[in-house]
C-alpha cells in the first residue's frame, strides 16, 4: 500500500517535538525529589494504557468502559507470578500480555456484536467482574488486602531498585507503546479501523471485515491495559482490588479526551496532566478539587479536541503540493 | 455490451427484507447480466435503497442470490465485497476525515484488488481528473459531485465485476450528475455490470439496457430501456 508522504516538518512536528517534550519531562523528573519521579512515573503508566485506549476508541470509534480489566490481569498476573512463584518480572508482564489478549479475543467476540451504547455497558460489566473476582478470589489476590512484595523491574539478577531507573525504564516502555500505536495506525490495519470509525457499513461494503477488525483493536488495547498494569505492580510493589476500579476508568476517559482522543499524543498529554494538576493545586487546599474541576471543564469547553488539538493554532508551513490543493478547493 | 444471450451476473430468486416488522422488500426476483447496465427506478420508498442493501447484506435479507455462477446467498457484506459485488451507498458513505487519497486506497482493501494501487488510481485519475487535483484534501471538503466522483472511483478501486450504485445523482446539479452518469456509461461500454437505482433519470434510462420498477416493495414491470418511451404512464413519470 501506498505510504503517506511524510515531510520533514510533519517529523519535526509529530516526533521531535513530542520526543524532546517526553525527555525534557523526564529529565525534569530526575533531577526532582522522589515523589515527582513516582508522579511521572504514574503519568507513563497511565500514559501507556491511555494509549491503547486510544486505539480502541480513538482510531476505531468504539466504546470501552472496561479497559480496567485487562490492567488488573496484567497487575495481578505479573504480581502473582512474580511474588509467589518467584518468576522474572519480564517473563510475567508476557505471559499476563498473552493471557489478556487471549481473554480479550475470548471476550470480545460475543460482546464485540453490541454497538453504540450496549457496547459501552457490556465492557462496563467487563471491569465490574474482574473487580469482584479480584476481591472474592481471596486464595489468589488476598482480596482487599492485596497483594505486596511484588519485585521491581528487572531482568535476571539486574533489578531496578531505584526509582528513577525505574522511571527512565516506564519512559522507554510508554515510548515503544506510542511508536507501535503509530505504527500500527498507519499500517492497513489502522486504516481499516479508521475507516470502520468512519462508518462500519462503508468499511464492510469494502470489503473490510468489520467484526474480526474490531476484535483485534479490542485486543491490542487490552494488552496495553495488561502491560500498564503489570508496570504498575512492579513500580508500586503492592496492588489492591481499588487500583484497578472505576476510579481508574473515570481517570482514564479524563486522561484521553483532555489530550484529545484520536491522537498520537494526546493520551500522554492527558496522562501527563491529569497526573500533575492536583499536586500543582495543593497550595489551594479545600478548594483544590474545586478548581481542579473548574480548570478541566474550562480546558473540554475551549479545547474540545483536547490539548494536542490546540496545534491548529500553530498553521503548518504549507509546501507547494498543499499550496496547489488548497487552492483548488 | 450486453444483450439477451448473455450470462447472468447475478441473479436474485425471492430475494426480501425487512425493516422491524415492515417488508420493505416484498420477494423480489431479477437479473443483471454480464456487462449489462440496469436501472431500478421507483419512487421515493419503493425500496430501491433496501434491495441494495439486501443483496450486500447490509440488511438481512431472505432469498437466494447467484453471482458470478456461484450461491452467494449465504455470505457477509465483506466477503461479497472480496468476490467482487461494490456498492456505492446513498450518502456515499465517504470516510470524511480522510484524504482523497486515502479513500482511494481504502477502496482498493479486497484481496482481489491489493497489489496493483497505482495502476488502478491512474485509472481513477483519468475518469475523474479532479480527484487528483485534489488527492490530499480531506474528502468532506469536497464538493457534492466530486464526493461522488470520490465514492465511484473508490469503489472502481476494488476492480469491482459489479459495480452497484444508490442514486448516485441525488442532490448534484444536472451538468456534474450527467458527466458522472456519462463516465458510469463508458464504464459499462468497456463491460462492466451495473445495477443502477435511481428515482428519475432521464439520462439514466439511456444509458441503461434494460429497466426493472420498483414500487411498494416489489418489482412491477421489466422492460428493455429504450421501449419505456411506449408505455406512456411510466414514460410521464421518468422521463420528464
Amino acid at each position: 500500500m501506498t505510504s503517506p508522504n511524510i515531510t520533514s516538518t510533519d517529523s519535526m512536528r509529530h516526533v521531535v517535538i513530542p520526543v524532546a517534550a517526553v525527555l525534557a519531562v523526564l529529565g525534569i523528573a530526575l533531577s526532582s525529589s522522589g515523589y515527582v519521579v513516582t508522579l511521572i512515573g504514574f503519568a507513563a503508566i497511565y500514559g501507556v494504557f491511555c494509549t491503547g485506549l486510544n486505539f480502541f476508541m480513538g482510531y476505531t470509534g468504539q466504546a470501552s468502559f472496561g479497559q480496567n480489566a485487562f490492567a488488573a490481569l496484567g497487575g495481578y498476573g505479573s504480581a502473582i507470578l512474580t511474588a509467589n512463584y518467584y518468576w522474572d518480572p519480564v517473563l510475567a508482564l508476557l505471559v499476563s500480555m498473552v493471557l489478556s489478549g487471549v481473554i480479550a479475543a475470548a471476550v470480545g467476540y460475543p460482546t464485540l456484536r453490541l454497538r453504540g451504547h450496549y457496547l459501552a455497558m457490556a465492557t462496563f460489566a467487563l471491569g465490574l467482574i474482574t473487580y469482584e473476582i479480584s476481591i472474592e478470589w481471596n486464595s489468589l489476590t488476598q482480596g482487599y488486602m492485596g497483594l505486596s512484595g511484588i519485585p521491581p523491574l528487572g531482568i535476571g539478577k539486574y533489578e531496578l531498585v531505584s526509582e528513577k531507573h525505574q522511571l527512565v525504564v516506564l519512559t522507554l516502555v510508554m515510548l515503544v507503546g506510542v511508536w507501535v500505536s503509530v505504527r500500527l495506525r498507519d499500517s492497513r490495519f489502522g486504516r481499516a479501523l479508521r475507516a470502520i470509525a468512519g462508518s462500519e457499513a462503508a468499511a464492510n461494503a469494502l470489503g473490510i471485515n468489520v467484526a474480526r477488525y474490531k476484535l483485534a483493536a479490542f485486543v491490542v488495547a487490552a494488552v496495553y491495559a495488561s502491560v500498564a498494569g503489570s508496570l504498575f505492580a512492579h513500580f508500586v510493589g503492592f496492588i489492591s482490588p481499588e487500583v484497578f476500579g472505576a476510579s481508574m476508568v473515570i481517570l482514564s476517559f479524563t486522561m484521553l479526551y483532555l489530550g484529545g482522543v484520536g491522537t498520537t499524543w494526546g493520551p500522554i498529554i492527558g496522562a501527563l496532566i491529569v497526573s500533575l494538576l492536583p499536586e500543582v493545586l495543593r497550595g489551594l487546599k479545600e478548594m483544590q478539587d474545586v478548581v481542579y474541576s473548574v480548570v478541566l471543564i474550562a480546558i473540554l469547553i475551549f479545547a474540545p479536541r483536547g490539548l494536542s488539538g490546540l496545534s491548529v493554532l500553530f498553521p503548518r508551513k504549507q509546501t507547494g503540493q498543499t499550496k496547489q490543493a488548497e487552492k483548488n478547493a | 455490451m450486453a444483450d439477451a444471450s448473455s450470462p447472468a451476473l447475478l441473479s436474485a430468486e425471492g430475494l426480501s427484507s425487512f425493516y422491524g416488522r415492515m417488508h420493505a422488500l416484498k420477494p423480489t426476483s431479477f437479473t443483471v447480466r454480464q456487462g449489462e447496465l440496469v436501472t431500478m427506478l421507483g419512487p421515493n420508498g419503493a425500496g430501491k435503497s433496501t434491495l441494495l442493501r439486501a443483496l450486500m447484506r447490509l440488511n438481512k435479507a431472505d432469498g437466494s442470490v447467484m453471482f458470478d455462477g456461484q450461491d452467494v446467498s449465504r455470505l457477509s457484506t465483506h466477503e461479497l465485497a472480496e468476490l467482487g459485488m461494490i456498492m456505492v451507498q446513498e450518502g456515499r458513505g465517504l470516510f470524511g476525515q480522510m484524504s482523497v487519497r486515502e479513500n482511494l486506497v481504502l477502496g482498493a482493501y479486497t484481496g482481489r484488488s491489493a497489489s496493483g494501487i497505482d495502476s488502478s488510481l491512474d485509472r481513477v485519475f483519468t475518469l475523474f481528473p479532479r480527484l487528483k487535483e485534489r488527492l490530499n484534501q480531506i474528502s468532506s471538503s469536497l464538493s457534492g459531485g466530486e464526493q461522488q466522483m470520490l465514492a465511484i472511483g473508490r469503489a472502481l478501486m476494488a476492480e469491482p465485476k459489479l459495480l452497484m450504485l444508490d442514486e448516485p445523482s441525488l442532490g448534484l446539479a444536472p451538468r456534474v450528475a450527467a458527466e458522472i452518469l456519462t463516465t458510469l456509461g463508458n464504464l459499462n461500454k468497456q463491460g462492466l455490470g451495473i445495477l443502477l437505482v435511481e428515482q428519475k433519470a432521464p439520462l439514466a434510462l439511456k444509458l441503461a439496457q434494460r429497466v426493472y420498477v420498483l414500487s411498494l416493495g416489489r418489482i412491477v414491470a421489466e422492460l428493455p430501456a429504450k421501449e419505456i418511451k411506449s408505455h406512456h404512464d411510466l414514460a410521464q413519470y421518468y422521463l420528464h
